[in-house]
């Protein structure tokens, strides 16, 4: 295909107006290009955040440059915004809704998606949910604080909660992204099924699609319950019906079970297509076959199934039945046997293959070799009898980022390093690349090894000033304070690819036609 | 390993931290296993050294048998984790040994609220002793506790006793811990529960029986009416200003 006939779906049409082609577009190509720029400025977005509440963690009660003093709300607020962008506003957009629209009909042979007015759509639900968050900040009483997960009765009641328009503000964002991605999902899953090229069987599509259609499965599949359980918490907050208040014949819990219902079965949601990504990199640079293909299809179906059975491990501590955790431990467990799979069949890849480190393939192995350290920390959290007591400590949050940062960040790099020449004709400079590459793995390591000892130690989450704990890892301060500098460093190696992004769309060498590596 | 990390302050605390050191050491030699090949394949077959890539798909069950290896060696060391993690999890949540003492356990915004059943160890007569932010327990006693909340979600947290327990408005939640070491400890609340969460925490202070009798003395002589006097600060805002670095410090 040539690149440089980009707009291969309106070529024979009327001139384009300004409007038409870049705010209100209908190709899939620049609908991708809308959601990888909106998820980009989230990214750096809840990477600033994280600067600021890490900064009042390393120097409690200190100015923190470029904010100024966090209070114990805006602490809340930015450690709250920062999992809920990252998750919904970072990894979504760019995994699944830019490489989605970008990559389906140009790998399948199709014009556009199937549905281009309803892909409009769903982006500017998207957008109109991004203004919605980030405008509750503004509001009186300031950004919800009540941490992602958003438990009620503190999610559902001003008077707990403190932030009256911020709670409500949160979840409606939320809901509106979750409609954006159930637009989004629908599209992408009809249009791998009924526009694929003559010729092109099941077993002919390339990994990557796969993985993001069976995550948009995934995701329509578990997020309705959440939808309610948001509309019932919205109808809480504005109207006091009481679904959650048990004052009122509501259950608290109930909200934790819908909560995590969508919860976990949302991380295969981001980490199928990661996985994809990576599967499309690691081939072209060992110049190899994935290894089993049909083993790796299965099991991403098989993983996806397994995840709507082992929510309650979010849930051991939370006052439901004890005998039921013993259920959702082995179910858990359970759950390293397809990610054993997936990670040896990436490695396996690798065997007798003939292996070119450029930026792309650095950013995919780092993503499996962070990604393992990722998997296996989760056995601990996933024993009951273990998570009584890391649960909700920062061995929680190292381990989750140990998964969350291999899948958005180097997963999301990788195929940004990868498929730009495709997006944009022109080459990024490498050396520059692998500037970045090492100056984003190696903080990325310091940030987060020494919260797995700090979890372990007694540290729980969400702490605005260890000092009111005196005796629990007190003399651990230190590691508190090189994570803080950790993350100012890796969010400072971001400055050279941000200039590599933007000046090699103009600068950059031009892709020839056998650039993307040989792929297109 | 987890003793040298952080003291083990209750009867169940080694078991949760052999059941911990036994996972990282089952799971680390998956990793460096892992890791070690995939640095292997990186180092062995990059493309200076091998500018020819063979062609394996990986279908044929001459390749695919790694894989099962790998499989089955996975699901003996999950039946092993499962074991132990389902036998400790058993141990301290399902299975309530004879309680000798019980109290009751109240979190509200933020503060934790403890009633001693006083010197008749029972709860809710004349002699209780009711203590904000601060709890007192003598060791080497099984103790149930009735966690209650009044407002929002909060979790009783010890890390030294290695227990953690969510508190639910609108139930009773009750569970067990037999203190072991004497000393001053923390607890935490590790349930995110507004503004003031970062700093709900409160002073446990496990003494001998001897001591626990003559503090409970002090607290019922000075306090006829024990939740109106306590040693600690006793409301939520005293609470709050005595807490370190200014909660309440304005942008």
């Amino acid at each position: 295909m040539d690149h440089n006939h980009d707009n291969h779906s309106d070529h024979g049409h009327h001139e384009m107006t300004f409007s038409e082609k870049y705010l209100f577009p209908v190709d899939h190509k620049r609908i991708a290009a809308q959601y990888l720029t909106t998820g980009m400025f989230m990214g750096l977005l809840g990477g600033f955040f994280a600067y600021i509440f890490r900064s009042q963690q390393a120097h409690p009660g200190s100015e923190v440059l470029g904010y100024g003093l966090v209070n114990a709300n805006q602490y809340n607020a930015l450690a709250t915004s920062h999992g809920t962008l990252m998750i919904f506003w970072f990894a979504m957009p760019v995994l699944i809704a830019a490489f989605g629209n970008f990559l389906i009909p140009l790998m399948i042979g199709a014009d556009d998606m199937v549905f281009p007015r309803i892909n409009r759509l769903s982006y500017q639900i998207f957008l109109l949910s991004t203004i919605v968050l980030i405008a509750s900040f503004f509001v009186p009483g300031g950004a919800f604080g009540g941490a992602w997960t958003a438990y009620p009765p503190l999610s559902s009641t001003a008077q707990y909660s403190m932030t009256p328009w911020g709670s409500t503000m949160w979840i409606t964002a939320v809901g509106l992204e979750f409609v954006a991605f159930l637009l989004g999902g629908i599209n992408f899953i009809v249009t791998l099924m009924n526009a694929r090229a003559p010729g092109m069987k099941m077993y002919d599509i390339p990994i990557v699609l796969w993985t993001i259609v069976i995550a948009s499965i995934l995701f329509m599949a578990s997020v309705g319950p959440l939808l309610a359980g948001a509309i019932m918490l919205i109808f809480d907050q504005t109207m006091h019906i009481g679904f959650y208040d048990p004052q009122k014949g509501g259950d608290p819990i109930l909200w934790q079970h819908l909560f995590w219902f969508f919860g976990h079965p949302e991380v295969y949601v981001v980490l199928l297509p990661a996985m994809g990504i990576v599967a499309e990199i690691i081939t072209v640079f060992s110049r190899k076959k994935l290894f089993g293909y049909r083993t790796v299809l299965f099991t991403m179906f098989g993983t996806g199934l397994l995840s709507f059975v082992v929510w309650a491990h979010h849930q051991f501590l939370a006052g439901v039945d004890p005998r039921m955790s013993n259920l959702f431990t082995v179910t858990t467990i359970l759950i390293s046997i397809p990610v054993t799979e997936m990670c040896f069949v990436y490695i396996a890849t690798l065997y007798k293959g003939s292996i070119e480190l450029t930026t792309a393939m650095l950013f995919a192995l780092s993503f499996l070799a962070a990604f393992l350290m990722g998997g296996v920390t989760g056995i601990f959290l996933g024993a009951s009898g273990a998570d009584t007591y890391l649960h909700d400590t920062y061995f929680v949050i190292a381990h989750f980022h140990y998964t969350f940062v291999p899948i958005a960040i180097l997963a999301g790099l990788a195929g940004l390093y990868f498929w730009y020449p495709k997006m944009y004709g022109r080459m990024m400079n490498e050396t520059l690349g692998k500037i970045h590459f090492w100056g984003t793995f190696i903080p990325f390591n310091c940030i987060f090894i020494p919260l797995f000892y700090l979890g372990a130690a007694g540290d729980q989450r969400r702490v605005y000033n260890y000092g009111a704990f005196p005796h629990t890892a007190a003399n651990l301060q230190y590691l508190r304070q090189f994570a803080t500098a950790s993350v100012i460093v890796m969010l400072l190696f971001q400055i050279p690819f941000l200039y590599n992004y933007f000046t090699s769309m103009f600068k950059g060498k031009i892709a020839g036609k056998n650039s993307s590596f040989g792929l297109w | 390993m987890m003793e040298h990390i952080i003291l083990e302050g209750s009867s169940y605390a080694a078991q949760i931290d052999h059941l911990i050191d036994l996972i990282f050491v089952i799971v680390g030699v998956w990793f460096l296993a892992a890791e070690g090949l995939l640095f292997y394949f990186i180092i062995r077959y990059r493309r200076k050294k091998e500018p020819k890539a063979a062609y394996v798909t990986g279908e044929s069950p001459k390749h695919t048998k790694w894989i099962h290896y790998a499989h089955y060696a996975v699901i003996v060391c999950d039946l092993f984790i499962l074991y132990f993690a389902v036998m400790a999890w058993y141990h301290v949540k399902q299975e309530l040994p004879q309680a000798e003492r019980t109290i009751r356990i109240v979190g509200q915004q933020w503060a934790w609220k403890f009633t001693d059943p006083g010197l008749d160890n029972e709860l809710d007569t004349a002699d209780d002793v009711v203590t904000m932010d601060e709890l007192h327990l003598q060791v080497n006693t099984v103790y149930h506790f009735k966690l209650e909340a009044k407002d929002v979600l909060h979790s009783f947290s010890v890390p030294v006793f290695r227990l953690k327990q969510d508190a639910i408005p609108g139930r009773v939640i009750t569970g067990w811990f037999l203190p072991t070491k004497t000393g001053e400890f923390d607890i935490q609340c590790t349930q995110m529960c507004g503004l003031g969460h970062g700093i709900m925490g409160a002073k446990l202070v496990v003494e001998t029986k001897e001591q626990h009798k003559a503090w409970l003395l002090e607290q019922s002589g000075r306090a006829p009416q024990p939740s109106a006097q306590n040693s600690t600060p006793n409301t939520i805002q005293n609470n709050i200003q005595n807490k370190p670095n200014g909660l309440i410090t304005k942008k």
